[in-house]
């Protein structure tokens, strides 16, 4: 019960903090759900958010496994309310009222001042998942330098060209497969 | 060549209800690997379906990523409502979030079954580190303008450094942070003509 109370206010904080996207709370929600609470490892963390890479829909929705990991079928439920809810319906007053504000230069300003916030804090996300999945001192030095070379060729291809990201996550799994077992 | 059709006889169509919203969005939720949602979502709505014209879309888009929230999510609340009022909204976001959690599920239960078998666990390593770079690539695209620029770049580092390193609490740094980013870009005082 008390676990089921904690995920509801966690995730319902982190739903009303999303601004730019779902990338940017990935690094709260990592301190969250990791180190406060400890409803999922590391590791676990850093699966799930592949998984949701790689399903179709938002790819946030991989909180329902962290739900589910930390309180079951109901934790899972209630992350995915908390998480969803609370943004949305801001998002839908907000948008009744919007054309009021359309006009306002503050307008631009908010977006253009809240951009840098955004992407430092999606690097944030990249940092708290690539500490476990990409650089993780309990590896061996062979087994960071395969999982930064297989991100940083992830990097060098979707810059290159347009490919669909979820061939190169398999591709990532089929290169782990072979390469990264035992080492 | 359908850019020439004036927006009239794009609004020909008729409005949908919330159950035909809901399999359009559930569609959506089901085919859109990859990522990329929002081009999913604009390929559907304005191209196939004509239930919203470009610039609505546009309107939509707007406001969804300035709101907190996942862009998809909010534009699928903001379409939903425009097409099909409140009942809209909530079926268009249930369509597109479902059938993913379906998957995740699926892939979450394969997960735990499997996790301790040495080659899926090398295997998920490997899916662990393509989305690292993936997540890295969309954050260096999407944010090329300011890591260029001089002040946005040291609010970047400042936010990265904060969170990231020091888990500063995401609110404090929204309310402390945010606040003096958004200031240094205040608009022009207007002219002194009204």
């Amino acid at each position: 019960m008390h676990d089921l109370v904690k995920l509801l206010n966690v995730f319902c904080l982190l739903s009303l903090l999303a601004v730019g996207g779902g990338s940017a709370v990935l690094p709260q929600m990592q301190h969250e759900t990791v180190t406060e609470n400890q409803w999922v490892t590391p590791n676990e963390f850093a699966t799930i958010y592949s998984l949701g890479q790689m399903a179709p829909g938002p790819n946030m929705s991989m909180v329902a496994l962290i739900g589910f990991k930390a309180a079951g079928g109901l934790g899972a439920l209630i992350v995915l309310l908390a998480f969803y809810i609370p943004s949305s319906l801001f998002t839908y007053v907000a948008s009744h009222i919007w054309d009021s504000f359309k006009d306002n230069p503050w307008r631009d300003a908010v977006q253009r001042g809240m951009a840098p916030v955004t992407i430092g804090l999606m690097l944030a996300g990249v940092y708290a998942v690539g500490k476990t999945a990409s650089i993780n001192p309990e590896h061996s030095l062979h087994h960071n330098a395969i999982t930064v070379v297989i991100g940083l060729v992830v990097v060098g291809i979707l810059f290159w060209k347009r490919i669909n990201p979820a061939l190169l996550i398999l591709a990532g799994g089929v290169l782990g497969w072979f390469l990264l077992k035992g080492v | 060549m359908d850019s020439t059709k004036p927006p009239a006889e794009v609004s020909k169509n008729k409005p949908p209800g919330p159950g035909r919203l809901f399999f359009a969005f559930f569609r959506i939720g089901l085919t859109s690997f990859g990522g990329g949602l929002v081009a999913y979502l604009r390929d559907e709505l304005v191209t196939n379906r004509g239930w919203m014209t470009p610039d609505e879309f546009l309107a939509a888009l707007e406001i969804g990523q300035t709101l907190p929230g996942l862009n998809s999510v909010n534009v699928a609340i903001i379409a939903g409502r425009k097409i099909a009022g409140p009942v809209g909204a909530v079926s268009a976001a249930m369509g597109l979030i479902i059938p993913g959690v379906i998957l995740l599920f699926v892939l979450g239960a394969l997960y735990m079954r499997f996790k301790s078998n040495p080659d899926i666990a090398a295997g998920l390593a490997g899916i662990a580190a393509a989305a690292v770079g993936l997540l890295l690539q969309v954050t260096l695209k999407i944010g090329a303008k300011q890591l260029l620029n001089p002040l946005d770049l040291f609010f970047v580092i400042l936010t990265f450094v904060l969170v990231g390193i020091f888990h500063v609490s995401l609110l404090a740094v929204l309310f402390l942070v945010a606040p003096v980013a958004v200031l240094l870009r205040r608009p022009p005082k207007p002219a002194q003509t009204s």
